[in-house]
């Protein structure tokens, strides 16, 4: 079928324009696609440098290798980098590159508005990144930017944090918007909602999270820099403000964020198990409700984050229960990701790896978060390393290892060359041992009290933090593995055929590999059912 | 095409709302700390004239504070005083600009537990308006207040703490932008 939609097409257009304006003015799904995509992979180095940095500094206790001050500036830059640098672009370069494919639709539906969300991306991190080079040195307040720390203590250099900020958000928003116009509007005909691919559900929801909650971001900076410039009071405690109003209005965009981090990672791993699982995905409804009522959850838990902050003892209940309730869907989907593999006939090739070892530690990740949603536990890991153990167990085995095992699945899709199976493996067994090594003894020093964003520690946890620190050396130098079988994937490849995996369902895989530069320029005929999953 | 046009539309709608959403979180933030007392947040003057004084004694402890560098010497004249609830009680502030610059400051008061601070009615207090000192000078001013006799029974002590913030700076480039 693809074969005769092809052939009937390729002799109509012609292919991309040659050059560096071929990627300047591209309106391409897959060029933009692609563009996301090395970015992220470009900024995923930068922020790892910054991990280095910061393990190299905890290697030993005592100050070692920077500054403090230095220490803070790598602590916030290595968060704000990771979040909206390298998994959020990553998510949107996989939604261009497949939401497309998977609905049977010619493109995005606003391909103009899709260049430009990709291209002010690069800007707003060269604005973010050229402040390491100003005078007071790059935002040194954490991630999570709390005010007064980014207001009244602030180097000068967070004006230009701000507006990259900004810059992100709006970058965010309009991807959204394409997104959700695209999904509404340009499946193939015969696509119910409830027969969409579970990567085109996941990617809707969370667009929709997007457009609810980063317009919450970008008031909550404009609000900091009225603060800063124009002498308003909303932060200022001094002038009849509240800083606990920042941590409101952060986390009520913050939480929301935390699960657009994931929710893609859930649709990608639905994917790659029912295709190695040779099995269709076990309880797709639920699957599609479960996405739903966690996105739903999200706008309701977000001063979990802030327990001890004083909060009257009704809030502090509100927040834990509503919390824990979160654990009911998100078990729902380990129980259906599970309940796939069962009696299927499983293969291991890398992509089924990543997408099990997601399933097994993002469920570690899951279980110590509910252990920090028990308010009168959480008095105890607020701000430890117990923490930070939480929220990489869920963002890196989590959300990254579901980017990576989708880069591996379709990547043969996207170039027409298979990987190198053994290095994708060993790539794989380097990445799982070092994680775990990295962050799993992370929950024993922060359980005996080792707080984060510190850039000492107490002798006690010496042992431990140089295991993690060889730790998070071994990952860095794993990621440099997988840029190796990427690229030469790419160059040395051997030609993949268009249904790639035996187990693969779905219209992009009735493609050709590499897809022809445009497909479904007129729309595929689904038969009921055969897009489903 | 049309269809795809009023997506982006209502999409476009949402993105603005949510923007303004963000800044509508500030009153709502207020009226619900007003509501719950949430971080001690005290109401405006609240003029109250109970006619039956309660026999209840509550217990206050005065806590003053003073912002990051704010050179001020700040104090109450007492740190305890026993009240009775209804009645009106008076506890005086001293001030004193210790540096040789004019400047202008601001207490911000917070009561403990949060709970109690809708009860405690203040009906004169230097934290309505803003304290401006020559270099050296140095006032004593009243707090007048009443406990209300609503007061939750659970609660037999409120601690009324003042943090004095330095806003000479905020309330220059004030003027100057005027």
């Amino acid at each position: 079928m693809s074969a005769v939609i092809e052939g009937h097409h390729d002799d109509h257009h012609h292919g991309p324009a040659k050059g560096i304006t071929r990627w300047l003015y591209t309106t391409n799904h897959k060029d933009i696609g692609s563009l996301y995509l090395w970015f992220s992979f470009i900024m995923l180095f930068i922020g790892g440098a910054m991990a280095m940095v910061i393990r190299a500094e905890l290697f030993e206790p005592g100050s070692q290798i920077v500054s403090p001050e230095f220490y803070n500036q790598m602590v916030t830059n290595h968060g704000l980098i990771m979040v909206f640098g390298v998994i959020m672009p990553a998510f949107v370069g996989l939604a261009n590159w497949l939401i497309p494919m998977q609905i049977g639709a010619p493109d995005m539906a606003l391909p103009r508005l899709n260049n430009l969300s990709f291209w002010i991306l690069p800007a707003a991190f060269g604005v973010l990144l050229a402040t390491f080079f100003m005078e007071g040195g790059a935002p040194n307040f954490g991630w999570t930017f709390y005010a007064p720390l980014s207001t009244e203590y602030a180097p000068p250099t967070v004006t230009y944090f701000i507006f990259a900020v900004h810059i992100m958000g709006a970058s965010s928003i309009m991807g959204s918007i394409n997104v959700i116009t695209t999904i509404l509007n340009m499946r193939a005909p015969g696509m119910t909602l409830m027969k969409m691919p579970l990567f085109v559900w996941s990617w809707l929801i969370t667009a929709y999270l997007l457009i609810a909650v980063m317009p919450v971001l970008a008031g909550a900076v404009t609000m900091m820099l009225m603060d800063i410039h124009f002498g308003t009071s909303f932060f200022k405690a001094g002038g009849g403000g509240d800083p606990v109003l920042f941590q409101h209005i952060f986390w009520f965009f913050g939480h929301p964020e935390v699960y657009i981090m994931i929710l893609p990672a859930f649709g990608i791993v639905s994917h790659i198990i029912e295709t190695f699982s040779r099995k269709p995905i076990f309880g797709y409804d639920s699957m599609v409700y479960a996405i739903a009522s966690i996105a739903l959850l999200s706008f309701v838990v977000w001063a979990h984050h802030m327990f001890t902050v004083g909060m009257p003892i009704a809030g502090e209940l509100f927040f834990m229960y509503s919390t824990m309730l979160i654990a009911i869907p998100t078990g729902v989907k380990v129980f259906n990701w599970l309940s796939t593999m069962f009696k299927g006939s499983l293969t291991f090739e890398t992509p089924m790896l990543f997408a099990i070892a997601f399933v097994a530690l993002f469920t570690i990740g899951g279980l110590s978060g509910l252990m920090l949603a028990i308010a009168p536990a959480d008095f105890q890991y607020h701000d430890t390393y117990f923490v930070v153990a939480h929220f990489h167990y869920v963002l890196v085995p989590g959300a990254l290892f579901s980017i990576i095992a989708a880069v591996y699945y379709w990547l043969p899709k996207w170039t027409g060359y298979m990987y190198d199976e053994f290095m994708g493996k060993t790539h794989f067994w380097l990445s799982f041992v070092s994680v775990n090594l990295t962050f799993f003894p992370m929950h024993f020093v922060g359980l005996a009290g080792m707080p984060r964003r510190i850039p000492d520690y107490a002798m006690q946890f010496a042992d431990y933090n140089m295991i993690v620190s060889v730790g998070a050396f071994l990952f860095g130098l794993s990621q440099l593995l997988f840029l190796y079988v990427v690229l030469k994937a790419i160059f040395y490849g051997k030609k993949a055929t268009g249904q790639v995996w035996e187990g693969a369902q779905g219209l992009e895989w009735t493609l050709n590999s590499p897809p022809a530069y445009h497909t479904f320029e007129t729309p595929p005929n689904l038969e009921a059912g055969e897009a489903k999953g | 095409m049309s269809s795809i046009k009023k997506s982006v539309s209502k999409l476009f709608l949402a993105t603005v709302g949510m923007f303004l959403f963000g800044f509508a979180l500030v009153p709502i933030y207020d009226v619900f700390c007003e509501i719950t007392g949430l971080n001690g947040k005290v109401t405006g003057p609240t003029f109250s004239e109970y006619e039956d004084i309660g026999n209840r004694e509550i217990k206050i402890t005065f806590t003053t504070t003073n912002n990051n560098d704010m050179p001020w010497f700040f104090d109450s004249d007492r740190s305890q005083m026993k009240v009775k609830t209804g009645e009106q009680n008076l506890m005086s502030y001293v001030f004193t600009n210790t540096t040789d610059k004019p400047m202008i400051a601001q207490a911000i008061p917070s009561v403990s537990p949060g709970k109690g601070a809708q009860y405690f009615h203040k009906t004169e207090c230097f934290c309505f308006e803003q304290q401006y000192l020559e270099p050296g000078e140095s006032i004593s001013i009243p707090l007048k207040f009443v406990i209300d006799p609503d007061l939750p029974a659970d609660i037999s002590s409120l601690a009324l703490g003042y943090t004095l913030f330095d806003i000479t700076k905020d309330q220059m480039t004030k003027q100057a932008s005027n």
